[in-house]
């Protein structure tokens, strides 16, 4: 008998007296969370519709693949084979890594799958089901030390998907100044990216949390005033954007297989 | 205006005890360390129970009410519902002492384990220069009232006795944060001895700390956080590991 | 069972700001030192302070001095303080405050960097250091985390921590023992489990704050049960001038079940404003004779204040405590209180609100969360609560060694004398620093000459036979309806506005309880029961109680915390005297004794028609003592 069934705590039998529905948080993030990981995972393997007329799935980019449908790369540039040991590798898979370990690594996506997949606690005064715990301090979740790098992957990422969202302003034929529902999907998908990677803990941090003295810096202390604000909302973004961006994919794959037509205002 | 309320008090010692259901009056305004008063002076003359201040400033009298760790003294009876049974127990991670009250002395080992603060050695009295900003982060970590209630939800040790040993709290790394971003501490090494000898690396930042705190201070995002990547200047991050080494400065 | 005994150097009765003070000077001078107390560790009502702590540092106003921070200690307390008190106080607290800073304390600053200073009712200049509205708070953690750092260098030194200094936490003494007329040491039990202990040490400091829960409407906690008051007494010390209790202004007064509870004079340093329920701004009527050339009277030159300090009077909100306490109490009695019988308080006027937020944000908490009142937008009702014990142990001002019981100290609320009859706030936390720290050199000083004095068979089995007692008793009387009673009694006939023949039925009152308590019994067993546990602290409160009504009965005027409805006026020769509480083992007794006189020096501080108004012509013309 441990934690609090130990000998010398209050005998109480029950796991927790909480009268609220605790459960109810964790369950949720659970079910999002899980369709999440369900569609991005068949989203990466399905190896298609990911580009049409200058719009570009934000899973798919940047496609770097041999593979990859020729206008949907930059500018042709496509470091990596079509495929690896006889597997065709989906282009998704090359890059997918890096917006999956930021957020894995991210401080708030940390909260929430520790609490809604491991328990561990599903909520606070609730009891965890398991006999050990020894937190962050070894492998593999020790890793979870290197988020910064995964947000200057990140930063990349954003601005090649900035870079998207400004090449759909072309209309089919390949003419700039025009702009669809798809080029407003992938505007919102890149703000709110930008907007869950300023907010990021990792970038208060770097971008003056690590000073001592605030008052020798007074630009950085600016600086760090205005990402403290946004990370403030750092869990609203987490989730927005990741609403945005599977959108912006769900959007791009359905144009992209003719189930809907991308609506042009001008 | 005054009505009957339930009240369900755990009591008993370490070798036993559990929850008695007694009916008291309560009136309008009053928190439930009224009530528990009320109960001690009419009902149960040996019933204890911490308390100081009933202002929330001293934090002694931390409990669980309805399973959540709370100050008695600020938490109102109407916020529950009329026919609602309200269920105090002493806190679940520390040793039982009788009643309400338990053997919170676990924190005062760890607050002896966190090295003191280091004046610089060549700045007299009343020459400190600081500016606000530089010691308002520190300053939200000092309104801590010590109540414990973190070190209570902290499922670290509230769920696995053992991890007392190598594990801080909460408590004690808003303490290292705020002295590690004191303007004036001069001692090293304080990032490095969080993660090894504090147990840092242990928080999961599940932030329950800072959902409990009566403060309202900002535990995971102001302290351990800021902490954890700290830490991962010195020890995770071979770039600025690098830089350190070359340019000869201990993490700023 | 044998009696858990332990020997140190020093013994420190009381953790607040004072005790932890003295224990800090002790062990720095290489004394090994105990320090108890009855909550835990870093709880005691100092943590309770909001305002600051005074000390003419001149950050804000560089016009500020000692002797300008003494003249209006002086003033505050109606010249009966004594003056070396008030002189040593003004002298070093900046010393004290600046030496916190090297502690770790993070005070709140002013654009240059230093610390900042804010007004506070009778003092010139801003002069209260402060962090927010939690300055106790900052003071206490600071001193403990001092403490921790003198633990953790006898720790690398010796191997264990604790070797050097020891904090007893949840331990309440009940007796000061003496051998041949010296002190030798303190007896008492662990709170938690009942059981006793033994403390031999030649010298004991008493830091055991205040008496509020003698009265109904405090601000104080259970703490306050004037322990070390009552200790002092028992050991032959003297108390002096304990008529004088501070009725601080502002206590909440709504719901119920919070009345009493502070609402920090910040309020109306920040702005905060007096109202009755005409609307009527009413300090204005109150402003006394004396201090007619300081506060505005009328409220545009008191609004240009809070931007011009220089050239217009203070606003009379500002005034010392007693008088605004008096003013509210006289305006709930003409009918023009508020529903709940208090006035209304509001800064939402003054201020926007995210810098009350910032400035007051506890007080935004305890209105918000207690009283259901946002107080950026709607007015507070407030009215007076007992807050503060000016009378004292008898103390030697220079060491703090008690008058008459060598190796007895004692530094804080339970000394008296610093404050005469009325404390200016922020006044208090400051003599915690600047006596507390005295206390300290004052043990050293003594044990250099005085040796360890072993405690004999005979007193530990007195003291222990006192611990017994109730527990032997069968039916008595249940503490808490004692203590009820008490309160009632001090609440109605010893409170802010008193009378001859009413303190003369508190006298006879009190001596009834006090018969009644000899026969207190207790339910439950030894292990954490507080029946048992006020069953001890009833039995000061009614010694204190005791002391207060007597002296209050001797003293037939009105001055400071002490009104007189049957003598309205200050009356310059009772200026002169002190009013000495001894006992005898029965009862109380108290007798006049001559209030020490000026010197020169600090009587050329002020102005002869100042003084005109507070002393005698006799005394005027003869211009200090020496
Ligand atoms: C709400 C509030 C606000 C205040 N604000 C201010 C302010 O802004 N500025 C200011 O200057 N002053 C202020 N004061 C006054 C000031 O806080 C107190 O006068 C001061 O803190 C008293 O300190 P102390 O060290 O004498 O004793 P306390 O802090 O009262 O400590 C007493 C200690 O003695 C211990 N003790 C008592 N009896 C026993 C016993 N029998 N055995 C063992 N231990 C015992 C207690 O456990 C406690 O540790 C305020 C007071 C209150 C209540
Ligand atoms: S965030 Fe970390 S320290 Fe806070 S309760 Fe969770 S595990 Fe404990
Ligand atoms: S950090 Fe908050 S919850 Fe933890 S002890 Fe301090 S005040 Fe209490
Ligand atoms: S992205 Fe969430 S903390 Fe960095
Ligand atoms: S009694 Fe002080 S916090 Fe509740």
């Amino acid at each position: 008998m441990s934690g609090v069934f130990s000998p010398t705590r209050a005998k109480i039998k029950e796991r927790t007296l909480r009268t609220d529905k605790w459960w109810l948080q964790p369950l949720l993030t659970f079910s999002v969370l899980i369709s999440f990981v369900i569609y991005a995972t068949f989203r990466a393997f399905e190896n298609d519709n990911y580009y049409k007329d200058h719009l570009i799935s934000p899973f798919y980019s940047p496609c770097l693949s041999e593979a990859c449908v020729p206008e949907a790369t930059i500018n042709g540039f496509t470091p990596v084979s079509a495929e690896i040991l006889n597997f065709a590798l989906s282009p998704a898979l090359i890059i997918l890594i890096f917006p999956l370990g930021f957020r894995m690594t991210c401080y708030y996506y940390r909260k929430s799958y520790y609490r809604s997949f491991w328990m561990s606690p599903p909520a606070c005064a609730v009891a965890e089901p398991h006999k050990k715990y020894t937190g962050e301090t070894r492998f593999p979740l020790i890793i979870q030390n290197s988020h910064r790098y995964f947000f200057y992957a990140g930063l990349v990422l954003n601005v090649i998907l900035t870079y998207d969202a400004v090449i759909s302003f072309k209309n089919p034929e390949g003419e700039w100044g025009h702009m669809s529902v798809g080029s407003l999907v992938l505007l919102v998908s890149s703000t709110m990216l930008w907007l869950y990677s300023m907010s990021c803990h990792s970038c208060r941090h770097t971008i003056g949390g690590r000073l001592k003295n605030f008052s020798k810096h007074p630009v950085r202390y600016k600086l760090w005033s205005w990402v403290s604000v946004l990370n403030h909302s750092h869990q609203q973004f987490a989730w927005f954007s990741l609403a945005a961006v599977a959108f912006a994919d769900i959007y791009v794959r359905q144009v992209a297989s003719g189930a809907w037509t991308n609506f042009y205002f001008f | 205006m005054a009505r009957n309320i339930k009240l369900r008090i755990w009591r008993g010692d370490s070798t036993d005890g559990g929850l008695k259901d007694v009916v008291v009056e309560a009136n309008e305004g009053e928190v439930v360390l009224d009530v528990i008063h009320r109960v001690q002076a009419t009902q149960m003359g040996d019933l204890a129970v911490r308390w100081n201040c009933k202002a929330g400033k001293c934090g002694s009298c931390s409990m669980e009410i309805n399973g959540k760790p709370r100050l008695a003294c600020m938490t109102q009876v109407a916020s529950f519902g009329e026919e609602e049974t309200i269920t105090v127990t002493p806190l679940r991670a520390f040793p039982i002492i009788k009643d309400l009250v338990t053997d919170v002395s676990f924190n005062y080992k760890k607050a002896m384990e966190v090295p003191a603060y280091e004046h610089p050695a060549n700045l007299a009295p009343g020459e400190a220069r600081m500016e606000q900003i530089d010691v308002e982060r520190s300053q939200e970590f000092r309104k801590c009232i010590e109540c414990f209630l973190c070190q209570d939800v902290c499922h670290v040790v509230r769920d696995h006795e053992e991890n007392k040993k190598s594990f801080a709290g909460p408590r004690f790394f808003i303490r290292i944060a705020e002295l590690d971003m004191h303007p004036l501490d001069t001692l090293k090494n304080r990032k490095k001895t969080a993660q090894e000898e504090h147990g840092l690396g242990m928080c999961n930042i599940t932030k329950c700390c800072t959902e409990v705190c009566p403060e309202h201070i900002k535990i995971t995002d102001n302290a351990i956080i800021p902490m954890k990547e700290r830490v991962a200047d010195i020890k995770y991050d071979p770039i600025r590991w690098l830089g350190t080494k070359i340019r000869k400065r201990e993490g700023l | 069972m044998t009696l858990e005994r332990h020997k140190y150097d020093v013994l420190v009765i009381g953790a607040g700001g004072a005790g932890l003070r003295a224990a800090v000077e002790a062990r720095e001078s290489g004394l090994r030192v105990a320090i108890i107390c009855k909550s835990l560790f870093g709880k005691a009502h100092t943590v309770m302070a909001e305002g600051g702590a005074a000390a003419s540092m001149g950050n804000v106003n560089d016009k500020d001095s000692w002797m300008v921070h003494f003249r209006d200690t002086m003033r505050g307390g109606k010249f009966l303080n004594h003056y070396r008190m008030a002189e040593l106080h003004a002298k070093e607290s900046p010393d004290r405050i600046w030496e916190l800073e090297t502690w770790g304390a993070l005070f709140d600053r002013t654009k240059e960097g230093k610390i900042s200073q804010r007004n506070f009712g009778g003092h010139e200049y801003p002069r209260l250091a402060h962090v927010g509205d939690r300055t106790g708070l900052e003071l206490i953690r600071t001193m403990q985390q001092k403490i921790v750092q003198l633990q953790q260098k006898d720790g690398r030194e010796t191997g264990d921590m604790e070797s050097g200094i020891k904090v007893f936490a949840e331990l309440t003494i009940t007796d000061i023992l003496k051998e041949n007329g010296k002190v030798s040491g303190a007896y008492g039990y662990w709170r938690e489990s009942g059981e006793e202990v033994l403390f031999e040490a030649p010298a004991v400091v008493i830091a055991t704050g205040g008496v509020g829960k003698t009265f109904k409407i405090t601000s104080n906690s259970w703490e306050g049960t004037g322990d070390g008051h009552a200790l002092a007494l028992k050991a032959g010390a003297n108390l002096v001038d304990m008529e004088f209790l501070q009725f601080h202004p502002t206590g909440m007064v709504w719901p119920p079940s919070v009345r009493g509870i502070l609402v920090t004079e910040s309020v109306r340093g920040e702005g905060g404003v007096l109202t009755n329920n005409l609307g009527e701004r009413f300090m204005f009527k109150y402003i006394p004779d004396v201090f007619k050339d300081k506060y505005a009277d009328n409220e545009a030159e008191a609004d240009r204040w809070y931007e011009d300090q220089d050239n217009n009077r203070r606003p009379p909100e500002l005034l010392p405590r007693d008088e605004v306490a008096r003013a509210i109490n006289s305006e709930v009695k003409a009918g023009r209180g508020t529903e709940h019988g208090g006035v209304f308080l509001d800064v939402s006027k003054r201020l926007p609100a995210e810098l009350i937020k910032k400035r007051l944000p506890s007080m935004w908490h305890q209105f918000y969360e207690l009283a259901g009142v946002d107080i950026t937008k709607e007015p507070m009702e407030v009215g007076p609560t007992c807050h503060y014990v000016m009378g004292g142990v008898e103390v030697e001002p220079d060491t703090a060694a008690a008058v008459g019981v060598p190796g007895l100290f004692a530094a804080g609320e339970v000394a008296g004398g610093m404050h005469g009859s009325n404390r200016l706030g922020g006044n208090s936390l400051s003599d915690l620093l600047v006596f507390g720290r005295r206390a300290g050199m004052g043990a050293v000083e003594y044990l250099k000459k005085n040796g360890a004095n072993p405690v004999s068979e005979a007193a530990i089995k007195a003291a222990a036979a006192k611990i017994q007692a109730p527990f032997d008793r069968q039916g008595g009387e249940n503490s808490y309806s004692l203590h009820a009673e008490l309160q009632e009694v001090t609440h109605n006939l010893v409170g802010i506005i008193r009378t001859g023949s009413e303190l003369k039925e508190a006298i006879a009152k009190i001596a009834d309880i006090r018969k009644r308590s000899a026969n207190v019994a207790v339910t439950g067993g030894r292990k954490f029961n507080p029946g048992f546990h006020l069953a001890f602290d009833l039995d000061n409160m009614l010694l204190v109680a005791e002391s207060t009504a007597k002296s209050a009965d001797a003293r037939e005027e009105s001055r400071g915390g002490h009104t007189r409805d049957d003598f309205p006026g200050m009356d310059n020769k009772w200026r002169q005297v002190n009013h000495i509480s001894s006992f005898d083992g029965e009862k109380v007794n108290v007798r006049a004794q001559a209030l020490p006189p000026m010197p020169k020096e600090l009587f050329e501080l002020f102005d002869v028609h100042e003084l005109e108004k507070y002393m005698t012509p006799e005394e005027v013309a003869k211009g200090g003592s020496n």
